[in-house]
């Protein structure tokens, strides 16, 4: 046979190849097709191919796998149980290789490392950390970003993980790809950093120390929504751990433009942002009264009334948690106009953790005061906060925060309106608090004693039955104390009766 | 008798006498022990007044000293409701503070919803501009529907009043240059190629406008001008010769493979952690490296041309 025959021969064979690997990938990418796929054993045909000569085969196999690990967590295991992660690895780390070889490496490692911990910790086993670190120095961007997502996904499972991450020296590097001018590449860099930053102190106060805070507050105001999302994650992870680290962001003088960023079409910016300010704020009642002076509460409050559901838990959980800390900066929220965005919040949202949520921002706003108490009470609150108790498809956990709010507002609540009605709905155990009240304002004010009587609370209170001795009959007599006797026998229960009696007994001259 | 009676008085007289002389100290002696005693007396009379003053005035100091203290105490809690309601928890003063946070929360919603105007605006400005752009380039493309005056257009139909907005669109747009695809001749273009004809040896295009004389035969500057191209290596070698060298070498390395065997997928140790040289003792029977590229003749000459530039280094 001639030669240019027997080179042909082979040339079909590479050309059969080229094409098989490139349908594997396109079928791939779609997720009905993985199942036939990997009954097809096609792991252990792409296998061989990534040792291929051929540079672009080599590169088609390693993204077919990737997206076949990416899609389902037993390919995955496949993959890690085929000893493919060492080649890969191997790979990265060399210089010569091409750096599409390289991305789809990264890609593999990440699709792998994405599904649980025990696969996350099999590719750092791999020794894939020193080769990811080398190709974070590459000049291409494409391969740092395929890297950096890598590192982000391994890091993001537990604490671990992210210290053997940090102890691997990727820290300083992604601070320098932050800084980077390509969108994507930032995104991702500022990503892996949120998941780094988020198990604990250490590693928080790790991240601080590369001075990622500084890069990260100058891209608050990039116009890239996604960027941004990922910005705010990243620093709020950072703030949530301690006082100290929540005041380095702080001055890092990210208030006032952060507060811009929460009028951003994209909600889970608003979201991401909110968060932050709750996380800040939450630590000490410094840190809270510098965001209420830069406005931080009202922007908040707006953002509320702008938005919907899940959404808008981060910003009532901020404002209880500015609420809590002392009744200057409660006032500063009912100042604010929070008390009937709240209520409307609470109208209506209909998830149980977010109506939670509320419940307890109310508890912490009413609870200092009766000027505060009394701001709450105005909004009509009360009576939902009573059925919200009351209702029994509500969840536990919303129903001991409703109870807990309704108490700590009641014990200081000296505004008589908004009490009355709840004297005929109430069970007996917040019905002794809002007798209470009555028993502590009635004596003062005789216009107020006045209105209990025709508004019929007299009456109701003479039906309650309470122990003799119990407290409830310590506030009772306390009110019938107020009031002269006739009238106290009149409302009592069974008064016609004991009149009518007096009729048989009477006799007429 | 009259001798014992008067040695009787002798004796009685003498110790008269002696009783005489001693008198004077007993009785200074009598006189201090009784003067101590009534002192002790005294002392001890007027200890016991002393300390009943002692105690009484003791009682009175207390008194005196405690409604003292209580004046100054009612003093000192005035000063410190004072102090504490006028300074610490100044109604006032946060009176004033909430007032000043609801200006500056009135401020801050005001930017910041000047600030989401305005991106709003800039993002309408944008999606508005994009579709001005498309509808430009479709416009391009179906320019072929302008309207002529012997027949209207699609978009220009006679029944309406003016004409739609994309016939105005399509008067306004300058048309795609399309490159047409090169027409068929039905004879082949000859065009006379000057160069390639057999030169006129003697006569040469003008250089210059004005004549500056032949300083050589013309032959040879024919020869000259013709002379075939010599390249050096740097030029000849192409630009992915490196790469090329690679591949080559790659496929070297597949072909003669050995197969079934396991090498550890890590970097080798040599080269990077210690090199062959160190150890020449392993060298000895073993043939050196063979050079994959040819040498470049760059440095075959140093040091043997006869000017002595590069000595000096």
């Amino acid at each position: 046979m001639s030669q240019r025959q027997v080179l042909q021969v082979f040339e079909q064979y590479q050309k059969a190849r080229t094409q098989f690997v490139q349908t594997v990938a396109d079928l791939a990418a779609r997720p009905q097709n993985t199942e036939t796929l990997q009954n097809s054993g096609v792991m252990s045909l792409l296998r061989p191919l990534l040792l291929d000569a051929v540079p672009t085969i080599q590169q088609t196999a390693a993204l077919a796998l990737g997206r076949l690990a990416n899609y389902n967590d037993d390919l995955a295991e496949a993959v890690v149980k085929g000893d493919i992660l060492p080649q890969l690895v191997y790979s990265l780390a060399e210089q010569n290789t091409q750096r599409f070889y390289k991305k789809a490496a990264a890609f593999v490692l990440r699709a792998v490392a994405k599904h649980s911990p025990e696969l996350a910790q099999a590719v750092v086993d791999c020794g894939a950390l020193d080769a990811l670190v080398i190709s974070l120095e590459e000049f291409d961007p494409g391969v740092k970003e395929a890297a950096a997502w890598a590192i982000g996904y391994i890091a993001r499972h537990n604490a671990q993980l992210s210290q053997a991450v940090v102890d691997a020296g990727v820290v300083p590097l992604l601070v320098l790809c932050i800084q980077e001018p390509e969108i994507a590449l930032k995104r991702v860099a500022a990503s892996a950093l949120s998941d780094i930053a988020k198990h604990s102190p250490e590693l928080a106060q790790t991240v601080v120390d590369t001075g990622a805070i500084a890069h990260l507050a100058q891209m608050i105001l990039n116009p890239d929504a996604k960027l941004k999302r990922q910005v705010f994650s990243a620093l709020s992870q950072i703030a949530k751990h301690s006082v100290d680290v929540a005041e380095m962001v702080v001055e890092a003088e990210i208030f006032p433009a952060a507060l811009v960023c929460l009028k951003d079409p994209d909600e889970y910016v608003q979201k991401n942002v909110a968060t932050l300010i709750r996380e800040i704020s939450k630590h000490t009642p410094e840190l809270s009264q510098i965001i209420v002076n830069v406005g931080g509460v009202a922007a908040v409050i707006d953002y509320l009334g702008d938005s919907k559901g899940n959404v808008r838990l981060p910003g009532i959980m901020m404002l209880g948690y500015v609420a809590t800390h002392s009744e200057n900066l409660a006032m500063a929220v009912i100042v604010s106009k929070g008390v009937p965005q709240l209520a409307i919040c609470l109208e209506e949202e209909q998830e149980d953790h977010i109506k939670a949520a509320t419940a307890w921002a109310f508890g912490q706003i009413g609870r200092h005061t009766p000027e505060h108490a009394k701001a709450v009470a105005v909004a009509n609150v009360f009576p939902k906060l009573l059925n919200l108790y009351l209702d029994t498809e509500s969840s536990e956990d919303l129903q001991v925060k409703a109870k807990k709010a309704l108490k700590s507002i009641l014990q200081k609540c000296t505004y008589l309106p908004a009490l009355e009605p709840l004297l005929y709905e109430a069970p007996s155990n917040i019905l002794k608090h809002i007798i209470c009240q009555f028993s502590k304002v009635l004596p003062h004010d005789s216009k107020a004693r006045r209105l209990f009587v025709t508004s019929g609370g007299l009456k109701k209170v003479q039906e309650i039955k309470a122990e003799p001795g119990s407290a409830i009959q310590e506030y009772i007599n306390a009110i019938n104390s107020c009031y002269p006797e006739e009238i106290v026998r009149y409302y009592s229960p069974g008064y016609s009766e004991t009149l009518l009696e007096r009729i048989d007994n009477y006799q007429p001259v | 008798n009259m001798a014992t009676l008067e040695k009787l008085y002798k004796q009685v007289e003498n110790i008269k006498a002696i009783a005489e002389e001693n008198r004077q100290k007993e009785n200074e002696a009598a006189v201090r022990i009784q003067s101590w005693f009534r002192g002790c007396q005294v002392r001890a009379y007027l200890s016991h007044l002393h300390k009943n003053a002692t105690s009484i005035q003791k009682i009175w100091h207390g008194l005196t000293a405690r409604a003292l203290f209580r004046q100054r105490v009612k003093i000192q809690q005035r000063w410190r409701g004072y102090y504490v309601r006028k300074y610490v928890h100044d109604y006032y003063a946060r009176k004033r503070y909430l007032e000043g946070l609801t200006r500056k929360n009135k401020h801050i919603r005001r930017d910041l919803e000047e600030v989401a105007e305005l991106q709003w605006k800039e993002r309408e400005r944008i999606t508005l501009e994009k579709q001005e752009k498309e509808k430009n380039i479709q416009a391009q493309r179906l320019h072929f529907l302008l309207s002529t005056k012997q027949c209207l257009g699609v978009f220009n139909s006679p029944f309406r009043t003016e004409p739609d907005e994309t016939e105005l669109r399509l008067r306004k747009v300058r048309p795609l240059l399309v490159r047409s695809a090169p027409k068929e001749r039905k004879t082949p273009n000859i065009t006379p190629d000057l160069n390639n004809l057999m030169p006129n040896r003697e006569r040469l295009p003008p250089i210059h406008k004005k004549p500056q004389g032949p300083f050589r035969p013309a032959l040879e500057v024919q020869q000259q001008r013709h002379r075939p191209l010599e390249p050096s290596l740097h030029v000849i070698t192409s630009i992915t010769a490196l790469e090329e060298a690679r591949e080559e070498l790659k496929r070297q390395e597949w072909r003669t493979r050995l197969m079934h065997t396991s090498t550890p997928f890590e970097q080798v140790a040599f080269g990077t952690k210690h090199f062959r040289e160190e150890h020449k003792e392993y060298l000895k029977g073993k043939k050196p490296f063979k050079t994959v590229f040819t040498t470049c003749h760059v440095f075959d000459k140093f040091g043997r041309l006869y000017s002595s530039a590069g000595n000096i280094v």
